[in-house]
């Protein structure tokens, strides 16, 4: 793990890299900037999730359900209530991610193991059938439209072709990574990498695990929500797609394709996969989805630790082949 | 003032009675080992003093304040500390991380969501000391689960003095170490601090005669003796129970 964990020195190179990929991209796929802001928002999405379940071990498939409540939180005050300036739309999205982290950890982390899964995924049932139900608020199957962000601190508008929304995205998920970063290596980072392991033995230490779990929730909560205002913002309209059962299942693919509890891995993960997924239902309408579980199945049989694991192993190797 | 005071302490599983009517009491300094057959009621003694079983009578007293219903982590912050007979540690961790996580969470600071822990140097430099101490500095940046055996059980103990326990239970602290090495553990627990009461359960009697003060014996949930190692050793019914041919 030790090429992805090295303090401040990772922190901006890793910076670095992201505006470079992000110039690069911005210049040579002018056309599709809308894909690149969604696989964005995507990552947001399963880096919350990387939190609750690659570093505090709470199994979940029901992560979409914070993602949708950051979505329509914002969406519902734009459509609804006038707020169409998008920073506030993303503060209110952040909150309703955060609230909706904090009440679904109450139920999910009432099971344990198998049990634990079924709660979360009771969890984005009930969110989705909400949603459908109180049509007035949500627009129900028909999705929430009508959301029309103001400019960008009143100087960049929300174009046609998706510049704004990309920098936007790319600038909140730099804000996110490095705020994630201090978070993993913090005291309670270390707390819940430790939950993980052994929650019996934390507790003889006599650390506090529920509250720390609730903790992780509400966070990762606050990330989703993120993840979802910056969808509604984006693409100006929320579908009960963002509270589905398969976008959560999809995300933990991603995580696991990337490789848990290392926020590199869930952001390559996602990349790769909805990027893989784009290319190949473009060159292959019929047949796609069967090559993206071949993807899948090759990854887990081979880089059982997911493409970060396996970048680690090749690193050691080679730094071991080096200094000999 | 006693640190730990257990009174009329009774269980049972259905129709079999496992500790049955069990008192004793911990002073600063006591070094007290709790001996016993297979199935006497040592280790549901330990769960029943930690809080992880109900007694169905009975009261347990960490320094003076009744903790009889209190959960595990709560004795913990009152003092009472306790390692496991079989390692329980976070095997992707190291041990300065399982050390410093220790020191924060003794501090109250194990739940701080900023701030790397690695730059403040008084959390550190305790962490430091405590792996110096027990000779694991060489290993403290590798994984636990790539160290040996012993050392794991060393750096038990060294989670053990980083929480600073007024009461330390411990069970079978060389359970699981080649005999070459138990004389490392024995060591380790020389340097517990002095006024620390230790109530440790072994199986090996070369250590607890040692180690002991006093002996405890556990029979059928029950205490059938309590004195010196050397009257331990003597008692004809300790022997009957326990000893049997290590006696002689």
């Amino acid at each position: 793990m030790s090429i992805w964990r090295r303090g401040l020195g990772v922190d901006v190179l890793a910076t670095i890299a992201i505006l470079l990929i992000a110039v690069i991209c911005f210049y040579t796929m002018p056309s599709n900037l809308s894909l690149l802001t969604r696989i964005i928002a995507m990552m947001l999405l399963v880096l919350s999730i990387d939190l609750v379940t690659g570093y505090a071990g709470v199994a979940t498939l029901g992560h979409a359900a914070l993602f949708g409540a950051g979505a329509y939180g914002a969406g519902i005050a734009a459509a609804r209530f006038g707020v169409t300036d998008p920073v506030a739309m993303l503060a209110i999205g952040v909150v309703c991610g955060a609230v909706a982290g904090g009440l679904s950890s109450l139920v999910i982390l009432r099971g344990r193991h198998l049990g634990q899964l079924v709660l979360s995924i009771a969890v984005i049932m009930l969110a989705r059938e909400a949603a459908n139900k109180f049509a007035v608020w949500t627009g129900g199957s028909d999705g929430l439209s009508g959301i029309a962000p103001s400019p960008l601190f009143g100087l960049w508008r929300f174009d046609l072709w998706g510049k704004t929304s990309f920098w936007l995205a790319v600038v909140l998920l730099i804000v996110t990574f490095l705020i994630l970063r201090q978070i993993v290596r913090s005291p309670f980072g270390m707390l819940c990498r430790a939950i993980r392991q052994d929650e019996t033995r934390v507790r003889s230490m006599g650390g506090p695990v529920y509250l720390t779990l609730v903790k992780m929730y509400v966070i990762s909560g606050a990330v989703a929500g993120l993840g979802g205002a910056l969808s509604a913002v984006s693409t100006k309209v929320v579908g009960l797609d963002s509270l589905a059962f398969e976008t959560s299942a999809e995300a933990v693919v991603m995580l696991v394709l990337g490789g848990t509890a290392n926020l590199f891995g869930a952001m390559i993960g996602t990349a790769v996969f909805m990027w893989f997924e784009h290319e190949v239902s473009s060159i292959n309408p019929f047949h796609w989805l069967m090559i993206v579980g071949v993807l899948l199945v090759t990854v887990v049989l081979f880089a059982p630790r997911g493409l970060t694991g396996a970048i680690s192993s090749l690193w050691a190797r080679f730094a071991r082949g080096g200094s000999q | 003032m006693s640190l730990l005071e257990v009174h009329n302490l009774s269980k049972r599983f259905g129709g079999l009675v496992v500790t049955r009517d069990v008192s004793m009491v911990l002073n600063p300094g006591d070094r007290i080992a709790l001996i016993g057959p297979n199935g006497a009621g040592k280790t549901t003694f330990v769960n029943l003093v930690t809080g992880h079983l109900k007694p169905d009578a009975g009261t347990v007293l960490i320094a003076g304040r009744d903790m009889t219903g209190a959960t595990p982590t709560q004795r913990v912050r009152a003092g009472l500390v306790r390692s496991f007979q079989v390692t329980r540690l976070f095997p992707e961790m190291t041990p300065e991380e399982h050390v410093a996580l220790a020191v924060l969470q003794r501090e109250g600071r194990a739940a701080r969501i900023f701030g790397d822990y690695r730059a403040r140097s008084e959390v550190m430099d305790e962490t430091g000391e405590i792996l110096d101490l027990l000779h694991l500095s060489a290993f403290r940046h590798d994984r636990v689960s790539d160290i040996a055996y012993g050392q794991q059980r060393l750096l038990e103990i060294a989670l053990a003095m980083a929480l600073r326990p007024r009461v330390l239970l411990l069970d079978e602290p060389a359970a699981g170490v080649p005999s070459s090495d138990t004389v490392l553990i024995e060591r380790a627990l020389d340097k517990l601090p002095p006024e620390l009461a230790v109530l440790m359960i072994e199986h090996d009697m070369d250590f607890v005669f040692r180690f002991a003060q006093r002996v405890i014996v556990l029979a059928a949930g029950g205490v059938i003796f309590d004195g010196t190692p050397a009257e331990v050793a003597a008692d004809p019914q300790v022997r009957a129970a326990y000893l049997g041919s290590y006696a002689e």
